[in-house]
């Protein structure tokens, strides 16, 4: 009896053994990535980074970023042509496109995306907002259908970063049939041509999205892609040690070095498309401007006093690169010939002296009272700064406001020195040195151009930059934009904020982009260890 | 009783009027514009002024304040500038988020601190009694973002028995019925996915039940304490009853009122929605709301999340007076 069921036992534990070594079925891959919450899934209508990250899974545009860089390449469409006045855009759109509702892909889907936004008499126009379309498209007269697969924009004005623009969330093309089958409960449904469908979005909690099986591109490599809500970056980093997702963004800078050393982990970091600086104030109809601006060497010798260096490994914990233009080098057309001023306080003071000031002066450093990525800690570095600047003689006192007023009085011109910082929201070098260095965007009252800074070499060049459509002759002008801009230093460039993300060890295949898009479909698990 | 009901409810009324205009108030006198928040640091003028009148930012305070309250008294709180969703709609969602975890937090608390404020109070003294109470000491004054890390650290991450944070594991999904995933699930007869539920709540009960137990750890001891020194207490036993009758049927029945007020004014500020725990256990509650809706300056969400609060703490509120004015008709006549 006792050994019937001795070999019984034995025959059971065999069997399973030999069940154990038959080949598994491949499993569905899932990838959890930890983040904020998405407010909409309108890729038109959205504002913000958390709803982007989910839109570039699902939607594409007629042209996008080539991978990790800011050069725009076909997607949607292969092929595009300008008219010679630069006011008319032909784009070829690509065939056997389908959305992932199954719906055909075509120049009526185009149209539809875009004109919904333009057009207040579309009959989709009033569920949205569509406040990106008015800040960057508002040059957009009209898109038309010439015939199935080719579309017609008409431009008001030629406008050459017209093409960075093209490749921004907004301009994403939405299925229409999905569009006027939900209406005003679209922006929860959303339904695009792009590597991943969408599958359920519960708020606060998490989105899903699923692998889309007739994507026109290359595969993804992960069955199902989950964005989970995790809003505190020390509870991420918890989450992320402990296997629950395998990705997050934005640890916090003190967890950094922590981070850095585990071996099960993985840090990716870049410049993003953003600079943070000090504007000194030369426009001499501002209330704010200080004669000793006005001289080149003041301005010179300010650049020597101020250890770049040190203020950004010390005060932005590890979360930027200190910055030598007023582009970032993740973008097209940086001067990498541009040597940035030495932190030389002696020869600052030679500067001064010749400048008539050996003593230095009296003046005010405003401080934003804000934190943000370009700015980490603007108290502490401008505290920095003054006492940098007390070094070579010149006495700033530290002056601040609220968010709102100190954004209206630097804009009136009533600083003489200021901090403040900017991120693009399209990678061309015009979202930098058109908004924040043109004589167009110094205007007393609304001026982006806080150093009142106008030189008509640089306004020339922009405008040649805007008007041509040859991406080697933008480069060019755009480059010595940016040696100009330094030669007369009415900046000191401080920062370039880094984008961090942290990934477990076996993540391999994510690409950073400088405009902080991510996309996952080129993910994998990396399974050989 | 009737009029001791009808005086409580329009005191509920009162006060969420009083909360609706201070809170409307300090939103307006908090520097910082709206309109520049959203619309980036730098939109037009023409842009901002458009948003300033869409969101009717431009007329006197005034008459923003009766606009709002006349739309809020038909249930119309506005939409959500960041979400362009209706606010009240977001709040009933979230709501029961909030409800289930306090309601779990509660018991946690109120279980453990009777016990032991019991226990405390008949072993005066005693190495218990000491204990318990410098445990609800700590329990009092630790800060409680540190004690959620602590115990994610521990139970999550170390001993990898408790999952770190969020409501249910990415593998289930439970079909939303009362938005409560544990009666959801069990709706659905899914035990997986109660278990699941189960489990990603006891962390963050743990941490938001945690000052609550202290607190009526303490009062149910010195409750319990007063209450034993009384002359009826020396009757029961002087009639030979014995220790646990005394205990369970005289004393702990006539220390409950200060009991039950304490855990009603606790439960009520759970209900408010834990900001702090709802953060770092990424808990979709009304806490995380209000969180995003400040940072946002999302005036119409702040407001109607503050007053929908003060709504529930009030009702709550209302609710324990009534309860035990049963407990004690004394109270009843005051």
């Amino acid at each position: 009896m006792k050994k019937t069921l001795v070999i019984a036992l034995v025959l059971v534990l065999g069997v399973s053994l030999l069940a154990g070594c038959k080949p598994v079925a491949k499993q569905p891959v899932t990838f959890v990535f930890a983040k904020g919450d998405a407010v909409e899934l309108d890729p038109a209508d959205v504002t913000d980074g958390e709803s982007i990250t989910v839109m570039n899974n699902i939607f594409e545009g007629l042209v996008r970023y080539k991978s990790g860089s800011t050069e725009v390449e076909p997607c949607l469409a292969t092929s595009w042509d300008t008219s010679s006045d630069g006011l008319v855009w032909t784009f070829h759109l690509r065939k056997n496109v389908k959305f992932q509702d199954g719906t055909p892909f075509n120049a009526d889907a185009v149209v539809f995306s875009y004109e919904r936004q333009r057009d207040t008499n579309h009959p989709f126009h009033q569920y949205g907002k569509w406040e990106y379309w008015g800040w960057c498209f508002s040059e957009i007269a009209k898109t038309e259908k010439v015939d199935d697969l080719t579309v017609k924009i008409t431009l008001s004005q030629p406008f050459a970063p017209f093409l960075s623009t093209m490749a921004m969330f907004t301009m994403d093309v939405v299925s229409p049939t999905n569009c006027n089958q939900w209406k005003d409960q679209w922006f929860a449904h959303p339904v695009g041509t792009g590597p991943f469908s969408f599958v359920e979005w519960v708020k606060g909690d998490h989105v899903t999205l699923q692998k889309n099986p007739s994507y026109w591109g290359t595969e993804p490599k992960i069955d199902t892609l989950i964005f989970r809500v995790i809003d505190d970056p020390s509870s991420r980093y918890l989450a992320l040690q402990k296997g629950e997702v395998q990705g997050m963004e934005f640890p916090n800078p003190t967890d950094l070095p922590k981070i850095t050393q585990d071996s099960t982990l993985t840090v990716l970091s870049a410049p993003g498309l953003n600079v943070g600086y000090l504007a000194m104030n030369v426009g001499t109809d501002t209330p704010g401007f200080q004669k000793p601006f006005a001289d080149v060497r003041v301005r010179q010798a300010i650049n020597y006093a101020i250890n770049k260096k040190d203020i950004v490994s010390q005060l932005y914990k590890g979360t930027a690169i200190p910055a030598v233009n007023p582009i970032p080098p993740t973008l097209w057309g940086y001067n990498d010939t541009v040597q940035d001023y030495s932190y030389d306080p002696a020869k600052a003071k030679e500067l001064l002296k010749e400048a008539g000031y050996p003593n230095g002066f009296k003046t005010n450093l405003w401080a934003m009272p804000v934190s943000r990525p370009y700015m980490f800690d603007p108290k502490a570095i401008a505290t920095a700064i003054q006492a940098d600047l007390k070094q070579v003689g010149i006495d700033a006192e530290i002056v601040t406001y609220d968010w709102g007023t100190y954004l209206q009085k630097t804009e009136a011109g009533e600083h003489a020195m200021c901090l403040l910082g900017w991120t693009a929201d399209y990678a061309d070098p015009d979202d930098f040195l058109y908004v924040l260095l043109d004589s167009d965007a110094a205007k007393v009252g609304s001026a982006g151009n806080v150093a009142f800074y106008r030189n008509a070499t640089v306004h020339t060049l922009n405008k040649e930059a805007q008007m041509t459509t040859d991406l080697n002759k933008r480069i060019d002008y755009y480059k010595q934009v940016q040696q100009i801009v330094h030669d007369d230093a009415p900046w000191v460039p401080l920062a370039y904020a880094t984008q961090t993300l942290v990934f477990a060890k076996n993540v391999k295949g994510f690409v950073l982009y400088p405009t902080g898009d991510y996309h996952f479909d080129t993910v994998y698990f990396d399974t050989s260890k | 009783m009737k009029y001791y009901v009808a005086k409580r409810a329009i005191n509920v009324l009162l006060i969420v009027f009083a909360v609706s205009v201070i809170i409307f108030l300090l939103i307006r006198l908090a520097p910082g514009d709206p309109a520049i928040t959203m619309a980036g640091e730098h939109a037009s003028a023409e842009t901002l002024a458009r948003m300033r009148t869409e969101w009717g930012l431009n007329k006197p305070l005034i008459v923003q304040y009766f606009v709002w309250l006349r739309h809020a008294l038909r249930g119309d709180f506005g939409q959500s500038i960041l979400t362009h969703q209706s606010v009240l709609v977001e709040l009933v969602q979230r709501f029961p988020n909030t409800l289930e975890l306090s309601v779990f937090a509660m018991i946690f608390a109120t279980i453990i601190g009777v016990f032991a404020g019991i226990v405390s109070a008949v072993k005066r003294y005693s190495f218990f009694d000491y204990v318990s109470m410098i445990v609800a000491l700590f329990g009092v004054s630790m800060p409680i973002f540190w004690l959620a890390i602590v115990l994610i650290m521990i139970f999550g991450v170390r001993l990898n028995l408790l999952p770190t944070g969020g409501r249910l594991g990415v593998m289930y999904s439970i079909t939303p019925i009362t938005h409560l995933y544990l009666l959801d699930s069990l709706l659905e007869f899914r035990f997986p996915a109660f278990l699941d539920a189960l489990k990603h709540l006891i962390l963050p009960s743990l941490a938001l039940g945690t000052i609550p137990m202290a607190f009526v750890a303490r009062i149910t001891r010195s409750s319990m304490l007063d209450v034993m020194s009384q002359d009826y207490i020396r009757t029961a036993r002087s009639k030979g009853l014995g220790e646990k009758a005394v205990i369970i049927k005289h004393a702990l029945r006539n220390a409950l009122i200060p009991i039950l007020t304490a855990s009603g004014t606790e439960f009520a500020g759970l209900m408010g929605g834990a900001v702090l725990t709802e953060t770092i256990f990424s808990w979709p509650g009304l806490g995380t709301y209000i969180v995003q809706a400040v940072s946002a300056r999302d005036y119409p969400a702040v407001q109607g999340a503050v007053i929908f609060v003060a709504l529930i703490v009030a009702l709550v509120n209302l609710i324990v007076d009534i309860l035990y004015s049963y407990v004690d008709p004394r109270i009843r006549y005051e």
